[in-house]
C-alpha cells in the first residue's frame, strides 16, 4: 500500500490511481479497490478489504453454541440460510447427534429457496452493473416472493435464524407447500423470460464473453468455490461430491461453465452458471416437497450444550460456494475456536491477478461476476 | 412502554383514490402548460416575421408604418426575444415532463409504482425536484477550476437552447427557417460536448475526468456517422433547410424519406444510434455510467448547475426525436393538405385567415405526435438495453456506422440519379417498404404477445 502511495508522486509514467470504493455503486458493500489505470485500461486493481469486519469468529468463542446461531446470519446476509446450516452441521458433528429426516428435508428446502433468492440478487446486480436496470428489478421482484415464503416459514426475511443445532426451528406452515409450488411454476417461466430479456442480449453477451477469463487450474489454485469454480469448468459441488443432509436423495445436475459464448471461465460463464443453478434449485425444492418425510423437526439436544473436547468441520454448498465452519471444543459450553471459511474472500484474492489489462468497465463485470458480498469477505 | 400500534395496511386493495382537486390540478397543469407554450409558439412564430408583426399590430389598431426604422427594428427584436423565451421555456418544460413520463414508463416496465406522491400520478415531481435543486447549496470543490466549473453548464445549456432556433413545430412554425438549418443544428449541438468536457476537466475529480474524456471521444466520433446519415435526406430533398426537407416529403408514410428509399431507412437507423450516443443515452451512457464512474462528469455538480445538465439531458430527447421526424418521417405534413391548401387558406390579406391558423394547428399536432412516438422509443431503449464498453462503442462507430453511412450516402446519390428520376418508381418503392414495415411491426407485436403469455402474464393497460 505504501508503495502505491509513493508511486503517485512519480509523474513519469502516466498512471492514475483511483480509489474504487469504499463507497462506489458497484462494489456491493464497502470494499475498496486501489486501481492503477492508464486511461481506460487497468494496470492493476488491488482489493483492500476489512471495512466490514465485525469479529464474528471471536463472538463465536464468547457466546454459547446455540447463542451463536443468530450471528451466523450476519456472515452472509444475502444467503443467511447456508451460514446457519454450516454452523449447525459443525456443532452437530461435535455433539455426534443425528438430525431427524424431516428437519434435513426442511433444511434443503429452505436453503434451496435461499439459493434462488441469493442468485437473483447476484445476477440482478450483475446486470445492473453492466448498465441495464430493468432485469435487476425483475429479479428483485421474484426474490420478494421468496422472502414472503421464508417469512411465513421462519418469521424473518433476511436474517432467518431458522436452522437450529439438531434440526430446524419451525415446521411448515399450513398451505405453504402449495404456495411454494405455485411460485416455482411461475419462476421456471420467469427464468426463460430473464434469458430472453437479458442473458442472450447481444450487447450483454459481448460485454461478458471472453472477459476476465479464469482457467480451471487457476481457479483451483486460488481456492475459488461454488459457481465461480464451476464457471471455470471445474465440476465440483459439495452437495453432490461430499453429500450432507438430504441431498443424496435428490436428483439434480451441476451446471458447469463450458464457454457458452466464449471461453470457459469467462464472466458470462460465471453469470450463466448461476442462472442454470436457479433452475436446478427449483427442481430440488420440488423433489423435496414431494418426498417430505413425516416426523420430528429437531433431535433431542441438551439444553446446555457441552460437546466433548474435539473439533469438527461443517461444509455446505452456499450460494457463494463452499462455506465451512471449523469449530473446536474444549469441553466447556463455549467454543474454543470458531472459524468460517467463505467463498467471497478467496474470490477477492483473484481479482488482483485477473484484473491486469482489463478495462474499467470489465473490472465492474469481474467483481460482480464473482458475486462477492462484503460482509462475507470480512465477517 | 407501549409500542405504537402498527397500522395493518392491506396492500391488495391498491392505493387510495387521489382527491378530485389534485387530479384536476394535475390535468390542468399537465395539459395546460404545454398547451399554453405550444399555443404561444403557434401564434408568435409566424408573427415574429416583420411584415406579419406590422400587419397584426395594424389589425390591433397600432400603426407602426409611421415609426422610425430603429423603432420597428426594436419592436421586432422584442417579439423575437419573447419567442426565444417561450421556446427555451418549452424546452425546459418538455424536459421536466419527459423525466416524469420516463419515470412512470420505467416503473411500469420494472413492476414498480414510480412517482406517486406529488399530484396525481406524481406529476408534479419534476417541479418539486427542480425547486429542491434550486434551493440547494451550489457547491464548488476546493480544487476545482472555479471559472470553468461555473461556466460548463452554460455551454451545455446554450448548445441545447440554440437548437430551437431551427427546430420546426409546424408548417410556418419555426423561429428561423435557416437555409443551412440542419447544418446549423449539427454545429450548435457540438457546444454540448464542450460543456461536458469542461465540466469533466474543471471538477478536478478522477471520475469526472473519466466521464469528460469518454464523452468527448464518444460525441466527436458519433458526429461523423450522424453527419453522413443526415446527408441522405439532404440529398433526397436538395436543401439543408429544415422546412425545405419536410416540404420535399409527403404526409403519407410512403412519401416519407425513410420509406421512399431503403438506404434512407438504414441512414435513419444510423442517425438514431448516433443521436443516442450524442445524447449520452443507454446503451451509450458511458460518460455517466453509474456502475463504473459513479456519476461521470456530473460527480461534483450540485444544485442549479446539476439541474441545468439534467434539463439538457432530458430536453435532448425531444430535440433528437424532432430532428429525426423532420429528416425521415415527414415532419409536420398533414394528410390532404398540400402547399396549395395552405396557400388557399392563407387568403390574400395581410393577416392569414382563420382556416390557415387551423391548418397550422393541425400541422403542429402531427409533428408533436410523431415526435412523442419517437421519444417513447428512446425511453423504451434506455430501460431495456445494457451499456456497451468504451472500445465497443468506438469500434461500433468506426467499423460499422461510418462505413455503412458512407455506403448509404453513395447509394442515395446513385438512387437519386437512377431511380428517383422515374416518377413511377416512387409509389412502388414506397408501397413495398410500407408493406414491409407493417409486416415487421405486426410480427413484432405477435412476438411480444407470445413472450408475455409465455410467462403466464397478459397484456394489461390498467392500473397506471
Amino acid at each position: 500500500m505504501e508503495k502505491l502511495i509513493l508511486r503517485r508522486v512519480d509523474r513519469q509514467n502516466e498512471e492514475m490511481i483511483l480509489n474504487f470504493g469504499p463507497q462506489h455503486p458497484s462494489t456491493h458493500g464497502v470494499i475498496n479497490f486501489l486501481v492503477e489505470t492508464d486511461g481506460e485500461v487497468l494496470k492493476r486493481a488491488t482489493p483492500d478489504v476489512g471495512y466490514l469486519h465485525r469479529s464474528i469468529e471471536k463472538i463465536g468463542e464468547l457466546v454459547g453454541y446455540p447463542g451463536f446461531m443468530p450471528y451466523t446470519d450476519r456472515v452472509d446476509y444475502v444467503a443467511a440460510m447456508f451460514a446457519n446450516e454450516g454452523y449447525a452441521i459443525a456443532v452437530e458433528r461435535l455433539l455426534k447427534i443425528e438430525v431427524p429426516q424431516r428437519a434435513q428435508w426442511l433444511r434443503a428446502i429452505s436453503c434451496e429457496l435461499c439459493r434462488i433468492a441469493s442468485h437473483l440478487v447476484s445476477v440482478g446486480t450483475m446486470v445492473m452493473d453492466i448498465g441495464a436496470f430493468t432485469p435487476m428489478l425483475h429479479g428483485i421482484r421474484e426474490r420478494e416472493t421468496i422472502n414472503d415464503l421464508l417469512e411465513a416459514l421462519c418469521g424473518a426475511r433476511l436474517t432467518y435464524n431458522y436452522h437450529r443445532i439438531g434440526g430446524v426451528a419451525f415446521d411448515l406452515p399450513e398451505g405453504w407447500r402449495d404456495k411454494v409450488l405455485h411460485f416455482l411454476d411461475h419462476f421456471d417461466k420467469f427464468l426463460a423470460e430473464f434469458d430472453r430479456l437479458i442473458s442472450f442480449n447481444e450487447i450483454y453477451v459481448k460485454r461478458l464473453a471472453n472477459v476476465a477469463v479464469i482457467p480451471g487450474p487457476m481457479a483451483i489454485n486460488y481456492g475459488l468455490v461454488g459457481p465461480n469454480l464451476r464457471g471455470s469448468g471445474v465440476d465440483w459441488d459439495v452437495r453432490r461430491d461430499l453429500p450432507y443432509g438430504a441431498y443424496p436423495n435428490f436428483k439434480f445436475d451441476v451446471p458447469v461453465g463450458k464457454g457458452f459464448f466464449g471461453t470457459a471461465g469467462d464472466s458470462f460463464d460465471r453469470y450463466y452458471v448461476r442462472c442454470l443453478e436457479m433452475a436446478e434449485s427449483s427442481k430440488i425444492v420440488r423433489q423435496a416437497l414431494d418426498s417430505l418425510p413425516e416426523g420430528e423437526i429437531t433431535a433431542k439436544v441438551p439444553r446446555n450444550i457441552k460437546p466433548e473436547a474435539g473439533e469438527a468441520l461443517g461444509r455446505v454448498e452456499s450460494a457463494r460456494g463452499e462455506l465451512a465452519y471449523y469449530v473446536i471444543s474444549d469441553g466447556t459450553n463455549k467454543a474454543y475456536r470458531v472459524r468460517a471459511r467463505t467463498g467471497s474472500f478467496t474470490a477477492m484474492c483473484i481479482i488482483e491477478d485477473i484484473s491486469r489489462g482489463l478495462m474499467v468497465a470489465d473490472l465492474v463485470a469481474l467483481i460482480s461476476s464473482l458475486d462477492v458480498v462484503a460482509p462475507e469477505i470480512d465477517r | 412502554m407501549n409500542a405504537p400500534a402498527i397500522k395493518n395496511q392491506d396492500l391488495s386493495k391498491g392505493p387510495g383514490r387521489t382527491a378530485r382537486g389534485v387530479v384536476l390540478a394535475t390535468l390542468a397543469v399537465g395539459f395546460g402548460l404545454p398547451t399554453i407554450l405550444l399555443a404561444a409558439v403557434l401564434v408568435l412564430s409566424p408573427l415574429s416575421k416583420p411584415a406579419m408583426l406590422a400587419a397584426a399590430l395594424r389589425a390591433a389598431g397600432v400603426d407602426v408604418s409611421g415609426w422610425s426604422q430603429t423603432g420597428q427594428y426594436a419592436l421586432w427584436l422584442v417579439a423575437m426575444a419573447v419567442l426565444a423565451l417561450i421556446l427555451v421555456s418549452f424546452g425546459a418544460v418538455i424536459s421536466g415532463m419527459t423525466v416524469w413520463w420516463e419515470m412512470r414508463v420505467s416503473a411500469r416496465m420494472q413492476s414498480r409504482i414510480g412517482y406517486n406522491r406529488v399530484g396525481a400520478a406524481g406529476f408534479f415531481q419534476w417541479i418539486a425536484d427542480a425547486v429542491k435543486l434550486l434551493l440547494k447549496e451550489d457547491l464548488i470543490p476546493a480544487d476545482a477550476d472555479r471559472l470553468l466549473f461555473r461556466a460548463a453548464p452554460y455551454f451545455v445549456l446554450v448548445g441545447f437552447a440554440l437548437v430551437f432556433v431551427a427546430l420546426p413545430f409546424g408548417e410556418s412554425l419555426i423561429a428561423a427557417d435557416l437555409n443551412v438549418g440542419i447544418f446549423y443544428i449539427t454545429a450548435v449541438t457540438a457546444l454540448v460536448v464542450v460543456g461536458i468536457l469542461v465540466a469533466g476537466w474543471s471538477s478536478n475529480s478522477k471520475w469526472a475526468l473519466f466521464g469528460g474524456m469518454r464523452s468527448a471521444a464518444q460525441v466527436i466520433s458519433y458526429e461523423i456517422p450522424a453527419g453522413l446519415a443526415v446527408m441522405v435526406p439532404v440529398l433526397m430533398s436538395g436543401t439543408l433547410s429544415m422546412q425545405g426537407i419536410i416540404r420535399s416529403q409527403g404526409a403519407w408514410p410512403w412519401e416519407w424519406h425513410a420509406l421512399t428509399n431503403p438506404f434512407a431507412l438504414v441512414a435513419f437507423a444510423i442517425f438514431f444510434v448516433a443521436q443516442l450516443a450524442e445524447g449520452n443515452r443507454t446503451p451509450f451512457d458511458l460518460p455517466e455510467a453509474e456502475s463504473e464512474l459513479v456519476a461521470g462528469y456530473l460527480s461534483e455538480y450540485s444544485a442549479f448547475r446539476f439541474a441545468l445538465f439534467f434539463l439538457v439531458e432530458f430536453g435532448n430527447l425531444w430535440v433528437m426525436s424532432a430532428i429525426s421526424v423532420t429528416l425521415f418521417f415527414g415532419g409536420w405534413q398533414v394528410p390532404f393538405a398540400g402547399p396549395a391548401v395552405f396557400e388557399a387558406a392563407r387568403g390574400t390579406g395581410d393577416l392569414p385567415g382563420l382556416g390557415w391558423w387551423g391548418l397550422q394547428l393541425a400541422s403542429m399536432l402531427v409533428f408533436v405526435a410523431k415526435t412523442l412516438v419517437l421519444l417513447n422509443v428512446v425511453v423504451w431503449v434506455r430501460w431495456t438495453l445494457p451499456r456497451i464498453r468504451v472500445d465497443q462503442m468506438m469500434s461500433l462507430c468506426w467499423k460499422y456506422l461510418v462505413p455503412f453511412a458512407f455506403v448509404c450516402f453513395v447509394a442515395t446519390l446513385l438512387w437519386q440519379i437512377l431511380v428517383a428520376r422515374v416518377p413511377a418508381t416512387a409509389p412502388v418503392v414506397g408501397g413495398l417498404m410500407l408493406v414491409a414495415a407493417v409486416v415487421a411491426g405486426f410480427s413484432f407485436l405477435r412476438l411480444t404477445r407470445r413472450n408475455i403469455s409465455a410467462v403466464g402474464d397478459r397484456v394489461d393497460f390498467t392500473n397506471w
